[in-house]
Formats: structure tokens, sequence, C-alpha cells
């Protein structure tokens, strides 16, 4: 029963993955050399998110896995980000 | 009997165990939120401290030894053992250089007095002495992950060398490339959020 | 394991593995044994705890320095909130009749990862142990209160680090018994059990493992965060040093509330079970009550601030979390119509667990309903930190989930120890506990209301009268522990022998299975056709 199909990854699959990492390191360090303000922030942690998506979708799998992973991973998300709206109710207004 | 095994309930199992690494790190990330909020001025003078070179120098070689890892799980899965063991060992490698890199860092803020209780801290104020704070606990419990994560790579080296990895049962291998590229995705974070700000 | 060298139909208390005696115990990886392990070191230290509780109410019984002064009053109640909160209701269900029925209840042979499981124990017992070492160690025992407040807890010479980090260990023991239930429920359900052919016990015990592993991880980085506070210095909660105390309390009941629902949901399970078979009537609304369990789980990990009105959060964060409270009050009141719907024009069989069953609505009630005066902010104000509090979550905590434990284990006595319990001694001890349960927090109530506040050794003489009343209340609740406690320890070793299968008409799956189980639960795996609780043929 543990045998379902399995999903092998190609190697040049791999390095790309890799070298699209690489290109947005570089970008979010230039980014932050370049004064916009508040949108230096925002830019880098834009870029982190369309990384770790990245890392989510090619290095751990969820791309080849059943969507049931894909709407886990969504779920923890979803609830990590209340939790910061809900406490930034405080902290926003205080 | 022989043994039951699901590699599937296996996989879901290291999943639960990531979302609790992921809202463990995220409270920690709450936290800086929250404090940077009260104190920006205080945060981007003190982000400018940290040495951008070494940590890009850090997110360019942890992001390869992701990507080693993974193409390691495709050796394994064509049963290519060798390269398998290689890649292994470029990862094993590559989290020991990290923590090279993290020692000099460290090292040098102690130095300067920015440690939690360091002389020249507490004249900062009280922003600049939250950031190192946080600095602290959120790269060395990060730091803490990378030296776990190098057990687990010892361990699975020498699983695969015995040939208890092999090409049709390979979750322990998966689980810990799972491992470490949660240990990546948190330094995804980590890097722009410290080192990034100005 | 690996070898097949014992018979089929061996109970699970007899067979003989590699281990002989204790070891045998300590070292099986048997869900059941894990069960009645946890079911132990439970019965162990809820009595250290009830006997800490009791003293501090006798202290209580008149004004001044009576048993004990401030010092150890504080060190009471500090012990005995930990031992109470994270070594008996938070695993409590879960790991006592979760681990023993889960696996059983949804037709498995063991839970997804047994190994994994008894770790959970001994790192349950490893917790355990670093918290008691905090009594004996350095300057004296923690007297912080079990919820640690920064900037008290390193401030505090009291010995707390290893109190703190003793919870930190058994969060990690709670973490991996979700993980654990989790995977099981999703992969090993019998052929046929579609999610809503799974009982309404295994539902509940689904989503509190999902708030242990959402949940437990937050109060895991506030725990070390405190540790770094103590030992470094970092600042983050130190006002001295910029940091922020209320920041510490929204860390610590982000996980702090959610761990409630941890310790009710299971309970409400275990009534959700007890109810339809002793009204011998299928249960009313089924999906509803599912629904309310997830519901229940999502709402309640986002209410955590109704701890907190009076700390100086913003107005909007107090009317925001007043606003979630209430909405958390609705999925609870659901199950409630629910329960006593499912009664109404049953044939109801009136059996120690039906009592328990039923008290425990009575008490949730009560300790819903005044949740509600706390949950709105006015109210709140004014019986914020009185013994109003304190009797609302005994109500809630005590009355819930205990009276949930006792309905559960006077429902699965027989089934676990393959012996009968005496009825007699068992409704008597009901009565007693009930009446002392109830004599000892009404009062509070009041007390609260008049002004009465909590965690002082030392009060007005003006609030003496309640204190009297609870006082006594205490000593006769705690003689129907004792009489509980001996009926079920005697009967599990000398009470009737029994193999019958189904003692009280069950439709579950553990009531198909031998009395006392077999070592793999079933010799072959049932395949499921009809719904859990299908009363009508």
């Amino acid at each position: 029963m543990s045998q379902e199909k399995h999903h092998i990854v190609s190697y040049k699959t791999h390095v790309f993955v890799l070298l699209a990492l690489l290109v947005l390191t570089a970008l979010s360090v230039a980014i932050t050399r370049v004064e916009l303000g508040p949108l230096n922030t925002a830019a880098a942690l834009l870029i982190a998110c369309i990384k770790a998506t990245i890392v989510l979708a090619w290095f751990m799998h969820l791309k080849f896995e059943s969507r049931f992973f894909t709407v886990m991973v969504s779920a923890v998300i979803i609830l990590f980000l209340l939790v910061i709206l809900v406490t930034f109710f405080d902290y926003s207004y205080r | 009997m022989i043994e039951h095994r699901d590699d599937l309930a296996s996989k879901m199992g290291m999943w639960l165990f990531i979302f609790t690494e992921l809202l463990l790190f995220g409270m920690l990330f709450v936290v800086y939120a929250v404090y940077r909020s009260m104190h920006p001025e205080a945060f981007k003078l003190a982000g400018q401290e940290l040495d951008v070179v070494l940590g890009t120098l850090n997110t360019v070689i942890l992001l390869i030894s992701s990507m080693t890892v993974a193409m390691s799980i495709s050796a394994i899965q064509k049963g290519n053992k060798k390269l398998a063991l290689a890649l292994l060992t470029v990862t094993l490698i590559i989290a020991v250089v990290f923590l090279v890199n993290k020692y000099f860092e460290w090292g040098t803020k102690v130095e300067y007095g920015f440690n939690p209780g360091g002389a020249e801290l507490h004249q900062l104020g009280h922003g600049t002495i939250l950031f190192f704070g946080l600095y602290f606990v959120m790269t060395g419990l990060h730091a803490l992950h990378i030296l776990i994560g190098i057990g687990l790579f010892l361990y699975v080296f020498w699983q695969v060398r015995k040939d208890k990895i092999h090409q049709t049962d390979y979750i322990w291998l998966e689980n810990t490339g799972l491992y470490w590229h949660l240990v990546d995705l948190i330094w995804i974070f980590l890097f722009p959020l410290l080192y990034l700000i100005h | 394991m690996s070898e097949a060298n014992y018979a089929h139909n061996v109970s699970y208390l007899d067979y003989k593995g590699q281990y002989k005696g204790l070891l045998g115990w300590i070292f099986s990886t048997d869900h059941k044994r894990i069960g009645l392990l946890y079911l132990y070191t439970m019965l162990a230290f809820f009595s250290v705890g009830a006997i800490l509780g009791l003293l501090m109410k006798t202290e209580l019984i008149a004004p001044g320095n009576t048993l004990m002064g401030p010092q150890t009053y504080n060190a009471f109640f500090t012990l005995h909130g930990i031992i109470m909160i994270f070594v008996i209701v938070v695993p409590g269900l879960p790991a006592v009749f979760g681990n023993f029925f889960l696996p059983i209840m949804i037709g498995a042979k063991d839970v997804a990862f047994p190994r994994l499981n008894l770790l959970s124990w001994w790192l349950y017992v490893l917790g355990i142990l670093i918290v008691l070492t905090s009594q004996f160690l350095g300057d004296g025992p923690p007297d912080t209160g079990w919820t640690f407040y920064a900037p008290y807890s390193f401030r505090t010479p009291a010995n707390v680090l290893p109190a703190v980090f003793g919870a930190f260990v058994m969060g990690f023991s709670s973490i991996l018994t979700g993980i654990n239930f989790v995977v099981t429920i999703h992969r090993m359900r019998a052929p046929g059990m579609t999610w809503f052919k799974m009982p309404l016990f295994p539902w509940t015990l689904y989503g509190t493992a999902w708030i242990q592993i959402l949940a437990t991880p937050v109060i895991g980085i506030t725990l070390l965060l405190i540790v770094a506070e103590r030992i470094l210095g970092i600042g983050i909660f130190d006002p001295a040093l910029g940091g922020d105390p209320i920041l510490y309390q929204h860390l610590f009941w982000i996980y702090s509330h959610p761990a409630v629902y941890i310790m009710i949901l299971p309970g409400m399970g275990v009534i959700s079970e007890v109810i339809p078979v002793f009204s011998r009537k299928t249960i009313f609304g089924y999906k509803a009550i599912v629904l309310s369990t997830m519901a229940i789980a999502f709402v309640g990990y986002f209410v955590w601030g109704h701890h907190m009105f009076t700390s100086g959060m913003s107005g909007r964060a107090l009317y925001t979390f007043s606003f979630l409270t209430f909405l958390v009050a609705i999925p609870s009141a659901i199950k409630v119509f629910n329960w006593v719907s499912t009664m109404h024009k049953g044939s109801l069989d009136m059996q120690t667990p039906f009592y328990w069953a039923v008290s425990f609505i009575f008490v949730f009630m009560i300790g819903g309903l005044t949740g509600l005066v706390l949950g709105s902010l006015a109210t709140n104000v004014h019986v914020h930190d009185t013994h109003f509090v304190v009797a609302h979550f005994h109500y809630i905590v005590f009355g819930g989930t205990g009276f949930a434990f006792m309905a559960a284990i006077h429902y699965w006595f027989p089934k676990m120890f393959g012996r009968m319990y005496d009825l007699g001694w068992a409704n008597l001890g009901w009565g007693i506990f009930f009446i002392g349960f109830n004599t000892l927090y009404l009062p509070m109530f009041f007390l609260g209301i008049q002004g009465m506040p909590r965690r002082y050794y030392d009060y007005l003489p003006d609030f003496h009268g309640g204190n009297i009343i609870s006082s006594l209340g205490a000593w006769v609740m705690i003689s129907g522990i004792v009489i509980i406690f001996a009926n079920l320890i005697r009967s599990a070793r000398y009470g009737q022998k029994t193999t019958e299968k189904n003692p009280w008409g069950g439709k579950t799956l553990e009531w198909q299975v031998d009395t006392p189980p077999t070592l793999e639960n079933f010799e072959e795996i049932p395949v499921i056709e009809k719904g859990p609780y299908d009363f009508e043929d």
C-alpha cells in the first residue's frame, strides 16, 4: 500500500530552481540598496514569499504531492497570518 | 508478520512537525513585527550593523545545499547511490560552513559588545537592545536547527551507505530533506528582515 | 512484533513481550498499555494536585494565617496549576482514552507511529521530573502561578527555570501525540469508515490534535524566551530594556486559550459517546456536532485576548476579542442542544457513566454561561482576577474535563480491565463528589462578585461566610474522590471478572472486540457499512 507512484524531479529542474532562487536573492539585496522608503521592506518580503513558494513547490515537492498537502500548508499559513492580524488589533491602535 | 510500512503516513507526520516549527519561528516573527513597528528607526540603524556580505553568502550556500539535498533524493529514486552520497557530503560541508560563518559573525558582535547584556548595547537605547536580542535568539535557534540537521544528515548518510535507504525505501532521506528545506525556508525570511533593512 | 510467536487471542494485559513485569509496560509500544501508563501517572499526580488544592482551601477557611504563610501559598497554587494544567487536563483525555480507544474505534491495530507514542510518554514523564526538581533545588519553589507572567517570572529569585523547561518538554510530548493522532485518523480508518461514519470521540480527538500541533509550539517558544530572558537578559519581555510584558501575555494566551479547547473538546467527545448509548437512541445532529467541534477548534484559536481585558490592550483589540469570544459560545451551545435532544424520548438507562455525563452538561452549562460574563468587557473588568474567574475555570476545566474523564473511565472500565467495578459505590462516589464540587465552587462566584481577589492566602473578614462553605465543600469533594478512586483501584485488581463484549449495549467498534482487547485489537480489520450510532434496528 505504500508504493504509490513517485514523481522523480530531474536534475535539470533542480538546477533551474536554484538559479531562480539565486537571482531572486540578488534582486532582494539590490532592491534594498535603492531608497524606496517603506516599500523596501514590502519588496524584500514579497521576494522572500516568492522564494518560499518556489522552495515549497519544487524542493519540498508540494507540486507533486496530493492536493491535500497544499491545502494543509495553505491553511497553516492563513492561520498564522490571522494571528498576526489579530495581534496588531492591539499594537496598531494603542 | 511483515512490519507495517506507510510512507505517506510518515511524510504526513513530517509535514505536521514542520507546521509546529513554522509556528515556533512564526511567533518570533510576530515579536519582531511588534517591536519593529514600535522602533522603526532603531531597527533600521541596528540592521545596518550586520554584515550583509556574510549574510548573503550564507543565504547562497544554504540555497545550494537545499538543491543538493533535493537532488540526492532524485539520485536515490534513480538508484544512483554514489551520486546521492556525494550530494549528501556537499550538503553536510555546507551546513558546517554555514555554522563557521555564523561563529565569526557572532564573534564580531560579541567583540563590539552587542550581545545581550553587552556593555555597548545598553547605551544604545531600547530599540537596539530589542533588535540584537531578537537577532541572537532568531539566528541562535536557527543555528540549533542547522546543528540538528547535521546530525540527521550524518545518520542518513550512514543509512544510505549501508543500503538501509535505497531506491524503494527512502522516506528517511525524504523527511530529512523536508526538514532541511524548512531550515532554508526560515532563513529566507530571516535574511531580509535582519540584514536588509535600509 | 517481528516474530509471530504469540497467540492472537492473548489479552493485551497478559501478553509476554521481550520484557517482563514493569519493563514490559514502560517499554511497550502497544497503544493500550501506553494509555494505561498515562492513566497511572495521572492518577498519582492528580492526587498530589488535589491535596495541594485541599490544603489551599483549608488555609482559606478563616482569614489570616491558618495553615501557611503567603510564600508557601504562592508556591502551592503555582504547583497546583502546573500539575493540574500541564500534567493532568491538557494530556488527560487524549493521552489516556485517546491512546486506548482511538485505534479501536476507527478499526485499526495501533496508532500510526507506535514508537513515537511511547516516546511521548517518556517525554511526558521527563517533563514532570524536571518540574519536580524546581521544588527542591535552588532558591525555593516557583511562586509565579502557572502562567509565568513577565516580568515577574524572570525577576523572582525562586527557581522558575526547571518549571518552565519542564512545561516545555511536556509540550513537546503533547505535540508528538497530536501528530500521531492526526496521521492515524487520516491513514488508518477501517475500510468503509468515511469521515462522516467516524464516531464522535475520534472526531473531537482530531480537532484536539490539530490544536495540539498548531498551538503548542507557541507556548514552546514563549517559555524558551522566558528561559533566555532569565539566563541572558535579552530584554524581549523586560520593560526596563524596552520589552513589552503585554506581548508575553499575548504569546502565552495564544497557546493557553486554545489549550482550554484541548482540554474540553475530547470531553465533549466522551459525552457524545455516552449519551446515545444510555439513551438507546441515535445521536441527534451528528454532523452538527462534528462541524461545531471543528468550529470550536478554529475560532478558539483567536479569542485569547479575553484573558487580557485589564492588561492595557488597545480599545479595538478589546472589543474584537470580546466579539470573537461570543462567537465561540455558539458551537458549544449547539452541542448542548444536541445532547439534550438525544436524550429526549430516549429510553434512559440510569447507570454511573450516564450520571457523570448528565452532570457534565450541568456543570458545563454553569461554566459556559459564566464564561459569557467574563467574555463581555464591562462585567469582565468588574470580576477580573477575582474568585469569580477561579470558579468559572474550575467549572470548565475540572467540571468539564474532570466529569468527562470520570464518565469515560466508568464507561470504558470493563473494556479496559476485563473487570467490573462496584456500581453502588460508584454511584455513591458520584453523588458525594457532585455535591462537594458545587459546594466548593459555587460560593466562589459570589465571593468574586463581592470582590475577593484570587491568589491571596488571606482575605477581609467580610468574605468569611462564603469561604467556610467553600472550604467544607472541598473536604466533601475529596471524600467523593477517595471513594471513587478506591472503588476503581480495588476493582481493577479484584473486581468481578467479565468477558462480556458489550455490557452497555454500545454500537461503536470498541464494543465489538474482546474484553479486554487482544494485543492486536482485531483479528480481521472490520469493514464499516453503517454510521456509528445506529440504534434504530
